[in-house]
């Protein structure tokens, strides 16, 4: 694939400072770190502060996400690798407005340990954290293995549902409750159709054969749980959402919020055709869909395919969810 | 009585640091094929920002256990990934030994070698075996422990697990990832040496040239 590039080891930074110039009446660069991304209106004084991270080539996610209503602070690491302890507590006390700091990420190993690290950080400077662990992706790990599974799309709603209960001057505990529950209540497929490549490697480090479609694949390649020949759109959404409702029983009657996101070169039009059919799968099961988000809002370089989650909604996720808010992804 | 003193380590930081830069490309290479291609990037960089860390005024006085808390405080903060953690991790536990035996004697390199492994091994709760940078680790650490217990001059000593932790880094690519970037490709990960037991294996020769060269010289 040819590509817009100057010097690949420039290319996170010029991300960065890409995003801060086109959306800055939503988001300022922190004066001590580049490698954060603050929120306009951020600190909130009283307020819960509200951070995340991961690494980059998931645009808009996570530098997106940082807005009004929603995310505080972005720690940015390099293509598709944990942003540093450094960051994570550079972005914890950007967020900082005195009452606490949630810290809401993914599910993998480097995020893990750098956020445990800033987590004692900031303990020694006086700052509360508290974290919740994305685990939405349903064929990372077996149900009952849940804490091993990944993170991924529904990270976003995770994200809307925390940032808006902090919103509403939650406490820390209220927030981190808020925004587990709105976790727990996600459930993510991908399937992919092609293969992406960090332009410092040069080659993709999978491959998907032409004619195939890997069921289950992660936000970085990690492999899915079936190779198969591909198959028409609406067989596809069909398997992907049997995947996702039959991990997550649901009563009849339920409302769900349904997110469709490209992997990053898949075109829109065809998420739409995607969609077309997930509705439909989605009635069939006797469940209602309250409000879809159809496009690239979670996207893995130039990997081919796409995600589906499915939130289920009850009163105060509803609530919570149609808060409005102000961010370039959302 | 030589020691893993001050001097000892500013020797190794700057030594591993010109190496890993040497070998920056080599590495990228060897993770490109199994990972995300930044391992030689991640560690020339943050070895540097080490050297360039020790470069403050006070350092060279600095006991060497404050040395490696500095050391690990410039790493986290240049590398994320998984390797910031597990090297600073493995720095501030080395520290933690110098801190309390500020004149480790080199006659105990092993405990040292240890107290890297240690810290890589609670950071990342990884196991023998998962073809990680801990394979080389634990090499190594073996092989000094039974020289040591066999009464091996300081040189032998390190020179061993030198040895050991090549040995390994090679053997890893007879292994399965099961943790880390390379954990996806699975079976597909065969063939292919696990880059940060390459690197660990590099730091552990850097060592015991400097072990060597110590000795040697009487200082």
């Amino acid at each position: 694939m040819q590509r817009f590039l100057n010097n690949p080891d420039d290319i996170v930074d010029e991300t960065v400072a890409g995003f801060v110039k086109a959306h800055r009446d939503l988001v300022k660069l922190d004066p001590s770190n580049p490698r954060v991304v603050v929120a306009r209106n951020a600190p909130v004084k009283g307020k819960v502060g509200i951070v995340t991270g991961g690494g980059s080539g998931h645009e808009p996610a996570f530098i997106g996400y940082a807005g009004r209503n929603m995310v505080d602070a972005v720690a940015v690491g390099e293509l598709f690798s944990s942003p540093t302890a450094k960051s994570f507590i550079d972005a914890i006390k950007a967020a900082d407005g005195g009452a606490g700091v949630a810290v809401l990420y993914g599910n993998y190993a480097g995020d893990n340990m750098n956020v445990k690290m800033a987590r004692r950080m900031a303990a020694k400077d006086g700052i509360e954290v508290a974290t919740v662990v994305a685990n939405d992706d349903v064929c990372s790990a077996p149900l009952d293995e849940r804490a091993k599974r990944r993170g991924v799309a529904g990270e976003i709603f995770m994200w809307k549902i925390g940032g808006a209960k902090a919103a509403e001057g939650a406490s820390l505990s209220e927030v981190v409750a808020s925004a587990q529950r709105a976790i727990d209540a996600c459930r993510s497929v991908g399937v992919g159709l092609g293969p992406c490549t960090l332009p410092a490697v040069g080659h993709p480090n999978f491959l998907i054969e032409p004619g195939k479609m890997e069921i289950g694949i992660g936000h970085h390649g990690e492999p899915g749980t079936r190779l198969e020949d591909l198959k028409t759109a609406n067989e596809v959404a069909d398997d992907m959402v049997r995947i996702v409702l039959d991990d997550h029983d649901l009563p009849a009657g339920t409302e769900v919020a349904v997110l469709v996101s490209g992997l990053g070169a898949t075109p829109v039009n065809e998420l739409y055709v995607l969609y077309d059919r997930i509705e439909g799968q989605i009635a069939a099961r006797g469940l209602s869909v309250h409000r879809a988000y159809v496009g690239n809002y979670f996207t893995s370089l130039e990997m081919v395919g796409a995600t589906v989650t499915v939130l289920a909604l009850d009163d105060e996720l509803k609530r919570l969810l149609d808060v409005e808010t102000a961010c370039a992804g959302f | 009585m030589h020691a893993i003193d001050t001097p000892f380590l500013l020797l190794v930081f700057r030594t591993v640091a010109r190496r890993l830069e040497e070998n920056r490309d080599a590495l990228c290479g060897l993770d490109g094929e199994i990972g995300d291609g930044d391992h030689g990037t991640s560690m020339a960089n943050g070895f540097a920002a080490i050297v360039t860390a020790l470069r403050a005024p006070g350092m060279a006085e600095a006991p060497p256990g404050q040395l490696l808390r500095t050391a690990s405080m410039a790493f986290l903060n240049d590398v994320g990934a998984t390797v910031g953690p597990l090297y600073a991790s493995a720095l501030l536990q080395a520290g933690k030994v110098l801190e309390a035996r500020p004149d480790l004697p080199l006659s105990e390199f092993s405990a040292f070698v240890a107290a890297l492994t240690d810290g890589i091994a609670f950071r990342g709760k990884a196991r023998a075996g998962d073809k990680t940078m801990l394979d080389a680790w634990l090499a190594a650490t073996h092989a000094a422990r039974l020289q040591e217990s066999l009464g091996a001059p300081p040189a032998d000593v390190a020179r061993k697990a030198a040895e050991a932790a090549e040995e390994e880094a090679r053997a890893t690519a007879t292994m399965i990832a099961s943790r880390g970037r390379a954990a996806r490709l699975k079976e597909r990960s065969l063939g292919h040496q696990d880059p940060g037991a390459v690197s660990a294996a590099l730091i552990l020769r850097v060592l015991a040239d400097a072990v060597a060269d110590t000795m040697g010289q009487g200082r």
